[in-house]
């Protein structure tokens, strides 16, 4: 058998599933199952990543495996979407695998080879959802996704709000994946063959394309974390180790951006450029909602489980953006577009799960994940603050790392719009730009907040003094991520010219023209706009060198220590800074109406006064409660059949039987 | 890239860094003048400069490497967006490498770094300063990429000479957008510089301050790059005016050495105007409360995304 980029991919696919398996021969071993096969799977994840960017400007593979039902084997295929998106998964989990080869602990809920097998069934899964090429492979790789993931997040299953928030997840990735199934089931259009081929080959009318689409946008969206179906992330993320956090965050959300750019392109033969309005709607609001929110959190990971709402808003956005250029036929934009989202989809990756790997190790350090009793940490834990910081920068979309190119790109889309022929959609999208730059500049907000509190200032609790820096493995595994955020953002032509192969390949536009030299970004779809971040990059270093070089030479004078000056204020202590609420209390008093609060204001009289103030998401009161209440309203109707005598039930059967008999005669 | 282009490039970030303090130092005195009292040199901020550099500097005891690092980390950015907006002429070799998206991007990391560094040391005023800085930062900072945003659909670019060279050379008319957008880049402007009426540059230990109540803890030469460097960010916001509203005089391509030559007066006159008028906008203006600023700034946004509206209906 010749060598074939797919049968490579499964292969490594088969030694997660393997390495996995491997953990359970000596479950309790913290030694064999943690620090000797997690960094396997670090290993397989770089094979996947190389792999995965060999192949992606290789022609299509396919495979039929022989695994699955009798008469319903799994078929595989491989193209350059899912080449992108598998190379994300391998880059992105190989520093996560190496993390974890420190992080996890003893006595941290479940069994170190139990976390072991899920940890790499699911990555397993994972690829094998980017890889399959029909409907019952992905079900039963998506519903592996869903199930290893939801083990994985209640780890800590003997804590209440473990298990609750595991439910929610587990709840709403189902009633998602109905709603893809569904979508799966329109798609095949009448032919009852379930197969993707068989799908590209239907041709439905706009009308069920259309129900198609919607189906396809409420599971992945439901996966994604789509407002007003976000609910579950800021209680999973939480409650998930960190590793896992960063996994589902960075990773595992991209998923669901794969199925819908999947269904999109290339399952549904035709699309209607208003569809594109719709995610695009939801997109700006998910950013919007999800970053006003991560500005009043007050625990560090629930705070980076909204900024993934916020960042999966841009995404759908970018989404939304290619199918409204693709619809109207402009193909260079929506080439543009669509790199913009691929791009974003790949920095979230690496910046997000740097912060979330950054917060365990705080976590580790200190026991703590509210950020009211951290602060200071930079002194402690310089290795982790360090690296965060790239993180922090990168998700704030600051010049030169990552996050800014996307940004980028984003914006030219946004920007040369201008001759949608739908006149009103061409007033619409400038005021999306206007959104995601406000967005962009929230996030900035949200990232000092995050920094700031966590790992600058005092110490805000005693304990803190005790907290130590991550091991050798730990930081080697946050530095993969941090150097991909800082490669990300100093190399886009590489990275572009590599993504615009999966522009080609969906959109079949012919190939774009990116750079204007090997450093510079300059797109030709956006008029004579250029981006050259090693450049910028180059002189701002050597100004910020030469100005601290040229002050150290010029100035003569020496620099002291002493106590902090405070305008002269003696006696300075931690309660005296900001803490996350109050931090976050500008955004919570602009953008009030948005917020459910609840406060408890102290009167003059009180002897022990006290200020408390909560902040609800009034999506749960205004629709999940009530979703939540008719549910079981109708449970309990239901129930009432339920007499639990006998004679009740003899009686349903005779009723039952004289209505057939009666419809028969 | 041509000779001139380098002689340019060279020209303007030197222009920048030495002129900035004057610029500072002339609205001082046009705000001495119109407030009735003597005014100070218009030299007086590079004495303050000397005299930073000649004093020790202190740090508080739990100050981070961070903390050291930010004044020259602001500085530098000040310096790279200097050497990106076309001031004097428009034939930057640096621009090619950043247009406006990632000149607002440079402005945005000077920010995030002065307030991470106001929280380093844990003192009530730095986080104060840090929080408000970043509320008037997170809607100026939309409000300033939708101004550009205006001129860059005008012009076709986003690259910034290439803005102000589009501007120069079409038919002198007036622009309504270009009329929103001024009006809320100015608000802007006044509010990114800690100028009245959201920050009042010349109050310490007020409740109110901003951009002062960060800086406390700095001494000596950090606090000389922190004073330079926001020197240097308000000769850069009045550069931006410049570029987008009244380009004419900037050197181009077709000009040459002599063009080169013609856009030092006429830059020194356009900061001379400039100047004059920050200052009577400061003396006629109120200082606004804290909470009020997000209302100018939210005025700010919704003018500058109004004048992309009209932009599009008129199709100017």
């Amino acid at each position: 058998m010749s060598f074939s980029y797919l049968n490579a991919c499964l292969a490594v696919l088969l030694a997660w599933a393997a390495i996995g398996l491997a953990g359970m021969i000596r479950p309790r071993s913290l030694e064999f199952a943690g620090r000797t096969l997690f960094p396997l799977g670090a290993l397989c994840g770089i094979a996947l990543a190389v792999l995965a960017v060999a192949s992606i400007a290789t022609p299509v593979e396919r495979a039929v495996l022989p695994i699955g039902l009798p008469g319903m084997p799994f078929h595989v295929r491989r193209d350059a979407l899912a080449s992108a998106f598998l190379a994300l998964l391998g880059g992105a989990s190989a520093g996560i695998s190496i993390f974890s080869t420190g992080y996890f602990r003893k006595g941290e809920g479940a069994l170190p080879g139990l976390l072991c097998l899920e940890y790499h069934v699911f990555l397993a899964s994972m690829g094998l959802v980017l890889l399959a090429d029909d409907a019952y492979a992905f079900m039963v790789a998506w519903e592996t996704m869903a199930l290893s993931s939801y083990f994985l997040v209640t780890t800590q299953h003997r804590i209440p709000e473990i298990r609750s928030a595991g439910f929610l997840y587990l709840l709403i990735a189902h009633v998602g994946a109905i709603a893809i199934l569904l979508s799966f089931g329109v798609m095949q259009g009448g032919s009852w063959q379930f197969t993707f081929d068989a799908m590209r080959a239907a041709h439905l009318s706009s009308g069920w394309a259309t129900v198609a689409f919607g189906l396809a946008l409420f599971g992945f969206g439901a996966k994604a974390g789509l407002v007003p179906l976000h609910v579950w992330l800021p209680e999973a993320h939480p409650a998930a180790p960190s590793p896992v956090s960063a996994l589902m965050s960075g990773v595992m959300l991209k998923t669901a951006v794969y199925g819908l750019l999947r269904v999109t392109f290339d399952l549904l033969s035709s699309l209607q450029w208003w569809w594109g309005l719709v995610a695009l709607g939801l997109g700006l609001v998910s950013a919007f909602y999800g970053v006003i929110f991560a500005a009043v959190q007050t625990d560090m990971k629930r705070l980076l489980a909204w900024s993934s709402i916020e960042n999966i808003g841009i995404v759908f956005t970018g989404v939304g953006l290619t199918i409204v250029f693709r619809g109207v036929g402009m193909g260079p934009l929506a080439a543009l577009a669509l790199v913009a989202t691929l791009y974003h989809c790949l920095n979230h990756a690496f910046m997000k799960s740097v912060l979330f790997l950054g917060t365990g190790s705080v976590l580790h350090a200190t026991g703590e994940r509210n950020l009211g009793r951290l602060g200071g940490l930079i002194h402690r834990m310089p290795w982790v603050a360090w690296l965060t910081l790239v993180g922090v920068l990168a998700i704030a979309g600051l010049p030169p790392l990552n996050g800014f190119v996307s940004e980028w790109l984003l914006l030219q889309a946004f920007l040369f719009a201008g001759d949608v022929p739908q006149t009103f959609v061409n007033m619409l999208l400038p005021v999306g730009a206007a959104v995601v730059a406000l967005c962009t500049a929230l996030a900035g907000y949200v990232m000092v907040k995050f920094f700031g509190v966590i790992f600058l200032g005092q110490p805000r609790e005693a304990a803190l003094a005790q907290a130590h820096d991550a091991g050798v493995v730990e930081r080697l595994g946050l530095a993969w991520l941090g150097l991909g955020c800082v490669g990300l953002g100093l190399f886009p032509v590489q990275v572009i010219d590599t993504l615009d192969l999966v522009a080609r390949e969906l959109l079949k536009v012919p190939a774009g023209r990116w750079g204007g030299a090997w450093w510079l970004l300059a797109p030709a779809a956006a008029r004579h706009a250029s981006y050259g971040p090693l450049a910028l990059f180059g002189v701002t270093l050597i100004v910020v060198a030469l100005a601290a070089l040229g002050v150290r030479a010029v100035y003569r004078r020496r620099v002291h220590r002493g106590p902090a000056w405070d305008c002269g204020f003696v006696r300075l202590d931690a309660r005296m800074q900001d803490t996350a609420e109050g931090f976050g209390q500008p955004i919570r008093h602009v953008f009030e109406p948005f917020f459910q609060m609840q406060r408890e204001l102290p009167t003059p009289f009180d002897a022990a006064p006290r200020y408390r103030v909560t902040v609800g998401d009034r999506i749960w009161t205004l629709l999940y409660l009530p979703l939540g209440g008719t549910v079981r309203w109708v449970a309990d109707l239901v129930a009432r059949l339920q007499q639990g005598r006998i004679a009740t039930y003899l009686l349903y059967s005779f009723v039952t039987l004289i209505v057939l008999l009666a419809l028969v005669l | 890239m041509t000779t001139l282009d380098i002689v340019t490039q060279l020209l303007e970030i030197a222009c920048a860094m030495l002129a900035a303090p004057a610029f500072l130092g002339w609205v001082n005195q046009c705000r001495a003048w119109l407030q009735n009292r003597s005014a100070p040199s218009l030299l007086q901020p590079y004495y303050g400069l000397r005299k930073l550099f000649h004093k020790d500097a202190i740090l508080a005891d739990n100050a981070s490497s961070l903390f050291r690092l930010a004044p020259y980390v602001v500085f530098g950015m000040m310096v790279a967006a200097a050497a990106i907006i076309p001031s004097m002429g428009t034939g930057l070799p640096l621009s090619t490498a950043a247009d406006g998206i990632a000149l607002v991007g440079l402005l945005a990391t000077a920010r995030v770094f002065l307030s991470l560094a106001a929280m380093d040391v844990g003192t009530a005023f730095g986080t104060l300063g840090a929080r408000r800085e970043m509320m008037v930062g997170f809607l100026a900072e939309p409000a300033l990429l939708m101004v550009l945003f205006v001129a860059a659909m005008i012009s076709k670019t986003t690259s910034l000479p290439l803005i102000a060279e589009g501007l120069t050379t079409r038919a002198l008319a007036l622009y309504p957008s270009l009329a929103f957008t001024a009006v809320a880049f100015t608000m802007v402007l006044l509010a990114e510089n800690a100028r009245i009426p959201v920050d009042n540059p010349a109050t310490h230990l007020e409740l109110t301050m901003i951009h002062e109540a960060m800086l406390l803890e700095y001494s000596g030469r950090h606090l000389a790059m922190m004073e330079w460097a926001a020197a240097l960010k308000l000769f850069n916001y009045a550069c931006i005016g410049f570029a987008l509203f009244i380009p004419w005089g900037t050197s181009t391509e077709a000009g040459g050495p002599p063009g080169l030559l013609l856009a030092v007066p006429v830059l020194v006159a356009k900061l001379a105007v400039a100047g004059a008028g920050l200052a009577v906008i400061e003396t006629l203006s109120a200082k606004l409360r804290v909470f009020r600023a997000p209302e100018f700034l939210a005025t700010a946004f919704l003018l500058a995304v109004l004048g992309l509206l009209v932009h599009l209906l008129l199709g100017d």
